[in-house]
Formats: C-alpha cells, sequence, structure tokens
C-alpha cells in the first residue's frame, strides 16, 4: 500500500505529540513526519507520509478535533523561465522551501519542505510559482 | 604615482581590444589583492548591473497610418490604454496602466495581473498584440474606429523613454503595524514580520558612482538587453550624500536616471512584466552601466563594498503612508543580503526585490561586449546634478 501525503494545518491549543501517538496506536497506522512546523505561539503546519488500512478513519479523528488535513496531491512547482531569482518569495515562505544560496543569492526550491501554503503562489511578482494538479 | 587616463585613450584600448574591463564585484576583489593605486592603473573599465522592477517605464510607439486616415484619441494594447495626448498615430505605453477590467484592488489585494510593462516584454517578445483605437474624426482624419493586430517589427519606432531609472539607493521597508501590507516594496508581514529592500549594492550603478563624475547625459548603457542611453537625469533625483547616522559614514540617496533606447533591439529577459500584489503593475528592467577608470578617485567609488554602502530602515506601515519623515536606523547592504537584520533591537529575516544573479550577468555581458570592441564609452555631453547642487524635495502644497 502506498502512504499518502497529507498537510495538517492546527491552532496554538493542539499539541502534536498525542495525535500522532493516537493515529499510531488507535488507528495502527505507520507514521512519517516529512516536515513539521511547530511554533506554540502560531499556527502549526505538518506534513505526513501514512500508511494502514485505517487511514481515512485516523483522518476523520483529526478533522474532528479541529486540525484542517488537505492531501498533496498538487504540487507546488517553480516556472524557471518565469522566475528572475529576484528572492521576494524568500522572505514569506513560512517553511525555507525557498531559499537564497549565499553569497550568490541564486534562489532555490526545495519541493520536500513546501507545506502548499501557497503563498509565493500570490506573492511572486513574475507569476513563476505554479500549482501543478 | 597617481594615474590619469582619457576616455579617447581607453576607448583606444577597447577597439584594439586591449582594454581591462572587470565588473564591479571583481574590482572589489582586485582592490583588496593588489591595492587601489594598483587597480586603479591596470583597469579600464568597471562594469555594473542593476534588475528590479521600475516603475516610471514606457514606451513611446508610432503605430503607423491606417486607410484612411485616423487621429487616434484612445488607444489600447491588449486592453491596456496607452497615452495618447500627442500627434495622431503616436502614443506611450506605461509600465504601470492596468487592464481596462482589472479589479484593481476592489478585491484586495488584487492581483495586477496584467498591465502596460507586460504589454512591453509582450511586444518585445515578438508576440501579436491587439490594438483598439477611438477618434473623433477631423477632415485630414476621418476614421473614428479601429481593431487589428501590430507587432513590434511593423510599427515604425519603438522608443523605450523611462523617467526615472535606477534608483541609486533605496530605503529598507518593515511594517511595525499589526496587520500584513502590500505594497511597491513587496508584501510586509506585521510586527517585524520581515524586510524587503532593493538595490543591488555594490553592483548597482550609481552606488558606484555616487558624484556623478562619469555618469551623464549621453552615457551609452545595457539597456533591456540592448544599447541604450542617459537621456537627463531621471525624474525625483535628489543626489544628495546622507549621514548614516551612528556609523561615521556617509552614503548616497536618491539619485536617479532617465534613460531611452531602441525598443526593437532589446529582449523580453531583460524587460519583464511584474505584479505586486496589492499594489500593481510594473516592468523589471536590466540595467548595465559602464565606469571609466579616469583617476583613482574614480576606482575608489567604484570598489565601495556592500559593508560600505547603507541604507535607511522605514515603517511602511505608519510613517511612509503619513509622509512621516525619519527612520528606523541604517544597515549596510552586507547585512541585507546576510539574510536578517536587526530592527527595533528584534532579528528581521530580509529579502531583495532586485535579482543578485541577473545584475551579475548583466555586468557580465556588458564586460564582454566591452572585450570584445563592440561597446565604445561615451563622454557625457552634459553632467548631471550632483551631491554638491543641493537638490531639495518638494511636496505638494494644499491650500
Ligand atoms: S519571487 Fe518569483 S521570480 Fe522572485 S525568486 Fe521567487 S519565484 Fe523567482
Ligand atoms: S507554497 Fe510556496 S510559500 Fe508556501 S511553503 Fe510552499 S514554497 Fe513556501
Amino acid at each position: 500500500m502506498s502512504p499518502k501525503r497529507i498537510v495538517l494545518r492546527f491552532g496554538t491549543d493542539i499539541s502534536v505529540k498525542p495525535i500522532v501517538y493516537r493515529l499510531v496506536k488507535d488507528y495502527d497506522l505507520v507514521v512519517n513526519i516529512v516536515k513539521a512546523d511547530v511554533n506554540p505561539q502560531k499556527e502549526g503546519t505538518m506534513i505526513l507520509e501514512v500508511t494502514g488500512d485505517q487511514s481515512e478513519e485516523g483522518l476523520n479523528y483529526l478533522r474532528d478535533i479541529g486540525v484542517s488535513v488537505q492531501a498533496l496531491n498538487q504540487e507546488i512547482v517553480r516556472n524557471e523561465d518565469k522566475c528572475v531569482m529576484c528572492g521576494m518569495c524568500t522572505g514569506i515562505c513560512p517553511t525555507g522551501a525557498l531559499y537564497m544560496e549565499r553569497p550568490s543569492m541564486e534562489v532555490r526550491f526545495d519541493g520536500d519542505q513546501c507545506v502548499f501554503c501557497q503563498l509565493c503562489v500570490k506573492v511572486c511578482p513574475m507569476k513563476a510559482m505554479e500549482v501543478c494538479l | 604615482m597617481s594615474v590619469e587616463k582619457t576616455y579617447a585613450e581607453i576607448n583606444a584600448k577597447i577597439k584594439s581590444g586591449k582594454a581591462v574591463v572587470v565588473t564591479a564585484e571583481e574590482l572589489i576583489a582586485l582592490v583588496e589583492e593588489k591595492g587601489l593605486s594598483k587597480a586603479a592603473q591596470e583597469v579600464d573599465v568597471v562594469t555594473t548591473g542593476t534588475f528590479a522592477p521600475m516603475c516610471s517605464s514606457g514606451a513611446f510607439l508610432s503605430l503607423g497610418h491606417t486607410t484612411p486616415r485616423m487621429k487616434m484619441q484612445k488607444v489600447w494594447l491588449n486592453g491596456v490604454s496607452a497615452y495618447t495626448g500627442i500627434a495622431a498615430v503616436d502614443a506611450y505605453i506605461g509600465a504601470t496602466e492596468m487592464h481596462e477590467d482589472d479589479p484593481l484592488n476592489s478585491h484586495y489585494p488584487g492581483e495586477f495581473r496584467y498591465g502596460g510593462g507586460h504589454v512591453i516584454q509582450d511586444l518585445v517578445a515578438r508576440k501579436p498584440v491587439k490594438l483598439k483605437a477611438l477618434g473623433y474624426g477631423t477632415d485630414c482624419y476621418p476614421r473614428r474606429n479601429l481593431e487589428t493586430t501590430i507587432t513590434l517589427d511593423e510599427i515604425n519606432e519603438a522608443i523605450l523613454f523611462n523617467p526615472r531609472n535606477c534608483y541609486q539607493n533605496y530605503n529598507c521597508a518593515v511594517n511595525l503595524t499589526d496587520r500584513t501590507i502590500y505594497t511597491y516594496m513587496g508584501m510586509i508581514k506585521p510586527h517585524l514580520g520581515n524586510a524587503n529592500f532593493s538595490t543591488s549594492g555594490q553592483l548597482s550603478p550609481l552606488l558606484k558612482d555616487p558624484h556623478f563624475n562619469t555618469i551623464g547625459v549621453g552615457t551609452k548603457i545595457f539597456l533591456g538587453g540592448g544599447i541604450g542611453y542617459v537621456a537627463w537625469n531621471g525624474t525625483q533625483h535628489f543626489p544628495s550624500m546622507m549621514n548614516v547616522e551612528g556609523k561615521g559614514q556617509r552614503s548616497s540617496a536618491g539619485g536617479t536616471l532617465a534613460l531611452t533606447g531602441d525598443l526593437k533591439q532589446m529582449s523580453p529577459r531583460w524587460l519583464v512584466g511584474t505584479s505586486y500584489l496589492g499594489y500593481g503593475a510594473t516592468l523589471s528592467v536590466g540595467i548595465g552601466i559602464p565606469i571609466p577608470i579616469l583617476n583613482e578617485e574614480i576606482a575608489r567609488y567604484a570598489a565601495l563594498k556592500d559593508e560600505e554602502l547603507y541604507a535607511p530602515i522605514v515603517d511602511y506601515g505608519e510613517a511612509y503612508p503619513s509622509f512621516t519623515p525619519g527612520n528606523l536606523g541604517y544597515v549596510s547592504y552586507a547585512e541585507l543580503k546576510s539574510g536578517k537584520i536587526k530592527v527595533n533591537g528584534k532579528e528581521v529575516l530580509t529579502a531583495p526585490l532586485s535579482s543578485m544573479p541577473r545584475a551579475r550577468e548583466i555586468a557580465s555581458t556588458l564586460k564582454g561586449w566591452i572585450q570584445k570592441g563592440d561597446f565604445q564609452l561615451t563622454e557625457p555631453v552634459k553632467t548631471l546634478p550632483s551631491p554638491t547642487d543641493g537638490f531639495i524635495a518638494h511636496s505638494i502644497k494644499e491650500a
């Protein structure tokens, strides 16, 4: 069975450890945390890969406790022809998926770090960041 | 022994393929290695570069006559209005003009997807552009309506004329308020959430000639991928030096250039339609200016490095829109490019609006042109107002 890739977004009232624990324990899922951006002062995001028969039930449990669950069947891509490497997106990308290499100041995009917030899609002045289905 | 060279001597060397040409960044390394005097003796030309959004940009287009003739009173190119308050079939397409149907900021923050800057990029990319025109009809120009398609090669003239480009220095923008703001400096998050800056620092043309010793009216430059010229000083040309408080330094403030050139020999890689979320559309322009090393003083300025060049930090949440003077201190371009600065004691992440890799590409392209002997330097026919001329900004007085 191939793992499901999902993005979780949750408020400051939810802590990560117990929910991952419940997924493993109560729903018998194999959970791989691809990326977690958790800070008690602000909204948290996590990308998980989950495998198991009861994955739908597990995700419903998350929704019930107020976690937003989004499947990662879409992808953000950078259109290399349009990107001028200005670097503006590196200031707003919450996870550092878009980052600047120093001292060259070339802009790199690491899709594995992307949590699909789509901020760069809106902000990039060259419309170089695209949603790919 | 201090060195003195003339434009004629440097051009003779360029012609014979013997000129020593380096980019501004390479000059910095050379000065560090050999010292200023030696570097000034060796180097003939230093090339600079910048690639950033420059709103005061546009193109004069002479569209050609129709049969029967028409005095075009209103003109749209791909739905973007061009200014026609000039002769019958001439129009000026300005970079920030929006498409007629753009919702602007009515769905805040607006996306401003297509404007005059995009029309200019489509024209130089040799894409067909829709032309719509209305006239009121005269005895000599009877026609009232026109809808057709044009391409850059079919129209008579296309002259890029940018009244204000190449800002010498610029603010580093932050936001002290508690809401996200959308500005011409990009999206800035509340409570000092991020800081944006422009200009390419140690590669930026006017930061390398702060006294306008060599850049003047008639200076031949790299403009939009082709060749252009400095036409005049730019609008809002305030070339004074600012005191960098607390750092015991002086740094350039806000000199600007008006630039012009034949759009037909430029390239869509270096004239790029640009959309600023919540602010508007504009054009990103690639500019490279050669600086002849006539003497050691000019070399010293051309070798200024990021550590010695400063930008003021300005709050775009409150102080800038309300036109409140003052700033939150100064930061060097070295700090800005490091990715982090300190503002009011808080660490803030920085991001540029101006592309350093592209600026570098321009400086090295221009270097290549000069080395090949294709590109000679021009001595200005008129110098531009310099910091000693004491230009002061006026603002609008309301009764
Ligand atoms: S903001 Fe857009 S053009 Fe600029 S570096 Fe990021 S993706 Fe590239
Ligand atoms: S969608 Fe864009 S801004 Fe958001 S995490 Fe991915 S790369 Fe960063």
